[in-house]
């Protein structure tokens, strides 16, 4: 393949400066894809050099190539080739010059394997006095060496012919074998560990590299409960074979790390931190944290942060989805004025025009949140999240970080489902993901005014409290708790999900004002990554649901409706019979006639079979379910949460004993069941976008059906029990 | 539950701190060893806490875990009972 082109990569610990380095390097063309089989972002981006065009790859941050799971092999099959992975010519290691050490310790592994390195020496800037001088650390390390500053762009262009240099010799020595590039280690193992190298490099599969390296690594990742794939069978017996210690106690291999890792150790701190002259300068970030992680302060200025993410999810995106809800509606009526009335204009309409509408809806709180989160992240802010909240969301199994992700879900499950990227950890995003769309969303606001208004009297409680009011506020701390309980039990019952004893350290890099121009970046990434994955889904849901409650188009009573319309006195006469028409084809249509197929299901929770299609319709999205609901009563579609007609046709209906179908207690089980439903197409695609398959939207439909059908049969048939009705 | 402060122990009864939790905000030690199953050490170490590092005990968080700790000139937060695996020199 030779017309390919060649591949750089660029790699290095979390906060060392890739992301920006990356878009200094590339400008703005990044293509955004996952890594096989694991939502970890693959960007990948054009970058033209003299002469010729290379595609440079982001590997994404981490500390070491040894790996537990998947998320963390990740970066050693992307430097390697490994699984599919295209095996990059050269990598480049961000390394931030404030502190190196750590850094230079992924590039020693690398060496180890014989690849191609270059060494980028970031927030040069920052770090004055206390960066290694560029030339010295090149000679100790064998390998180029380059200052960059990438928020300020300087050192680019030198970084650039580095690179070009560096893929010409990779050329040279592709033609003439003896260059070949030689493993470099730094320090000598052990007999022991040499026999063992020996032993594990015999049974490694023949698309790995034959390298002690990789023997090393095996060694290193592979041991009781790790979650790497492709290790073969072979390989895990060579590296079970390893003795135990004499002296109980210790895993048999903590040896290996203990001489492995003390060993790189003592050469960084022989070699380089020798070259640095004293730490870098902190006072500025000291003197924020002094108030941003103050007890008292600094959760004053977390909750103000907190609040206005939330204000901005909740209230000031609403302009924008209110024109964009009215645009793609102006749009729909002039296709129907175009259009003759018929099969055509519906699907058009209701189906792709909707459809398409209910894609780009969510993309104005996906932008916003997508803003914030990427002032936080780039500030250095967003570890401190992780790190005041650590303590509480810990006790839940889940990760600091996902309080973000869990505060938006208040506002919408889709793009908090899409903020739990923020978290490395597959596990982490997993169990976010997988309860995150039990808070209370934005579109549930609009199915529970419209019950507790017209079932629960207006009153106030102690002659202060109003009985709404308090209901809502109910609603609220139920889903919050139910949240918080479902982490807690899926991180014990479900095995993927399951708290896995991995150290929570994580860094706190110094505050640095973020580049709009990233974090821009980043939202756009994102948005369309959304548009291009999801959205596809989101827009086939809703032509499916679309034809569901559309189909069959005829009614055996269509003759009569439309005499009597034709008979009609006054414009209004002929609305009610159109009202009349449209309820009897939506109950003779297959989502009407799923409806009453699942009433026996959902009898028990109060519920008759016109609720039962009002919940088909939801899940378009849930505050359908009000229009549907319009549609069944024959009050019409237009109607919302704040109808009177509505209100009153739900006052008025009633079962054929004559009780009334809604009551309180059915109208708090009904409730109960939209919090704890996954009454959402949307989040269901958004999460088999996001995890690569039908598995865990499936387990998150099922096991949310499930509770909710069990709460709100408790709760119905509960309250009867206690004489409620 | 542990200390609510870092540090409350060893204030408390005088002696040397025997693991990182016990270091008394501001305090700077010298890693002995590090404890704990197989990976989660092998990921403390390989974050650079070999044996013969310096390291000191920034912050607690407001809740009082996790900490912040300093070391190689950067700064960590690492949760108190990972610290607690962490033995000091003394």
């Amino acid at each position: 393949m030779t017309s390919r082109r060649p591949l750089v990569a660029l790699a290095g610990n979390p906060n060392s400066g890739k992301t920006t380095l990356f878009n200094a390097l590339t400008g703005s063309r990044a293509k955004v894809g996952n890594y096989p089989g694991i939502t970890v972002d693959r960007r990948v981006a054009r970058l033209e050099l003299a002469g010729r065009a290379v595609d440079l790859v982001d590997i994404p941050g981490t500390y070491s190539l040894a790996a537990r799971s998947v998320d963390e092999q990740i970066a050693v099959e992307a430097m390697l080739g490994l699984q599919g992975v295209e095996r990059p010519e050269l990598i480049v290691f961000c390394v931030d010059a404030g502190q190196p050490v750590r850094g230079l310790y992924l590039v020693l592994q690398a060496q180890e394997f014989g690849l191609r390195v270059a060494v980028a020496l970031t927030m040069i800037d920052e770090a004055k006095r206390a960066a290694p001088p560029a030339r010295a650390l090149s000679a100790a390390l064998g390998c180029p060496v380059v200052e960059v500053d990438g928020r300020r762009r300087r050192g680019i262009a030198e970084l650039r012919a580095m690179i070009g240099q560096k893929l010409a010799e990779a050329d040279a020595a592709a033609s003439d074998p003896r260059a070949a590039s030689v493993p470099g280690w730094r320090w000598q193992p052990s007999a022991e560990l040499a026999r063992h190298l020996e032993r594990v490099r015999a049974a490694l599969p023949a698309e790995w590299p034959d390298l002690p390296a990789m023997a090393l690594w095996a060694l290193m990742s592979v041991g009781n409960g790790d979650e790497l794939r492709g290790v073969p069978e072979a390989v895990r017996r060579a590296v079970a074979a390893v003795p135990p210690p004499e002296a109980g106690g210790r895993a048999a291999g903590a040896w290996i790390d203990d001489e492995v890792v003390t060993a790189r150790y003592a050469w960084l701190d022989r070699e380089v931190a020798a070259l640095c002259e004293g730490a870098p300068d902190r006072s500025f970030t000291e003197r924020i944290d002094r108030i941003l992680l103050h007890r008292v302060a600094g959760f004053a200025v977390f909750l103000a942060i907190m609040f206005v993410v939330f204000q901005s999810l909740f209230t000031w995106s609403d302009p924008a989805i209110s024109l964009i809800e009215s645009g793609f509606a102006w749009l729909g009526d002039r296709t129907r004025e175009l259009l003759p009335a018929g099969l055509m204009a519906d699907f058009l309409v209701s189906g792709v025009i909707a459809g398409f509408g209910s894609v780009v809806v969510f993309l104005p709180q996906i932008l916003l949140l997508f803003f914030f989160i990427g002032l936080m992240e780039d500030s250095g802010y967003m570890a401190r999240v992780a790190y005041l909240m650590d303590r509480i969301m810990k006790s839940m199994n889940l990760h600091g970080r996902a309080f973000v992700p869990m505060l938006s879900g208040f506002a919408c499950a889709v793009p908090a489902i899409l903020a739990t990227r923020t978290m490395e950890r597959q596990r982490d995003r997993l169990l976010t993901m997988m309860v995150v769309p039990l808070m209370t969303c934005s579109a549930r606001l609009p199915v529970y005014t419209l019950i507790i208004a017209a079932l629960f009297p207006a009153g106030h409680v102690f002659g202060i409290l109003p009985v709404q009011g308090l209901m809502m506020i109910a609603m609220y701390l139920f889903s919050v708790v139910t949240a918080l309980a479902a982490a807690w039990v899926l991180s014990r019952r479900v095995r993927p999900l399951r708290a896995v004893r991995l150290p929570f350290v994580i860094e706190l890099p110094p505050y640095r004002l973020p580049r709009l121009t990233d974090v821009v970046r980043m939202m756009w990434e994102r948005t369309s990554f959304f548009l291009r994955e999801a959205g596809t889904v989101i827009l086939a849901c809703t032509i499916a649901l679309w034809a569901l409650l559309s189909f069959p188009r005829q009614t055996e009573r269509d003759g009569e409706f439309q005499s009597r319309i034709a008979a009609a006195a006054t414009p209004e006469a002929a609305a009610a019979v159109e009202g009349e028409r449209d309820g009897e084809r939506l109950r003779q249509s297959y989502g009407g006639r799923l409806g009453q197929a699942i009433e026996p299901a959902i009898a028990p929770l109060g519920f008759d079979w016109k609720i039962g299609v009002g919940i088909i319709g939801a899940f378009a999205a849930r505050e359908v379910f009000i229009s549907t609901l319009g549609v069944v009563y024959s009050a019409g579609g237009e109607v919302d949460e704040t109808s009177d007609t509505l209100r009153q046709h739900i006052r008025a209906e009633v079962r054929e004993d004559g009780r009334p179908v809604y009551t309180p207690l059915s109208g708090l089980s009904l409730m109960i069941f939209f919090a704890l439903a996954c009454q959402c197409m949307s989040t269901l695609a958004v999460v088999k976008r996001e995890t690569g398959g039908y598995r865990w939207p499936l387990f998150l439909f099922s096991y949310m059906t499930a509770l909710a059908w069990l709460v709100s049969f408790a709760v119905y048939q509960g309250g009867r029990l206690f004489g409620f009705d | 539950m542990q200390g609510f402060r870092a540090g409350a122990k060893a204030k408390g009864n005088g002696t040397a701190p025997h693991t990182l939790d016990e270091l008394g905000r501001g305090a700077e030690a010298v890693v002995e060893s590090v404890g704990g199953e197989r990976p989660f050490r092998r990921r403390l170490m390989e974050m650079g806490l070999v044996p013969g590092t310096a390291v000191s005990l920034v912050n607690v968080a407001p809740l009082g875990d996790p900490l912040e700790i300093e070391l190689r000139s950067g700064r960590l937060s690492i949760r108190r009972y990972e610290a607690a695996l962490v033995s000091l020199r003394r």
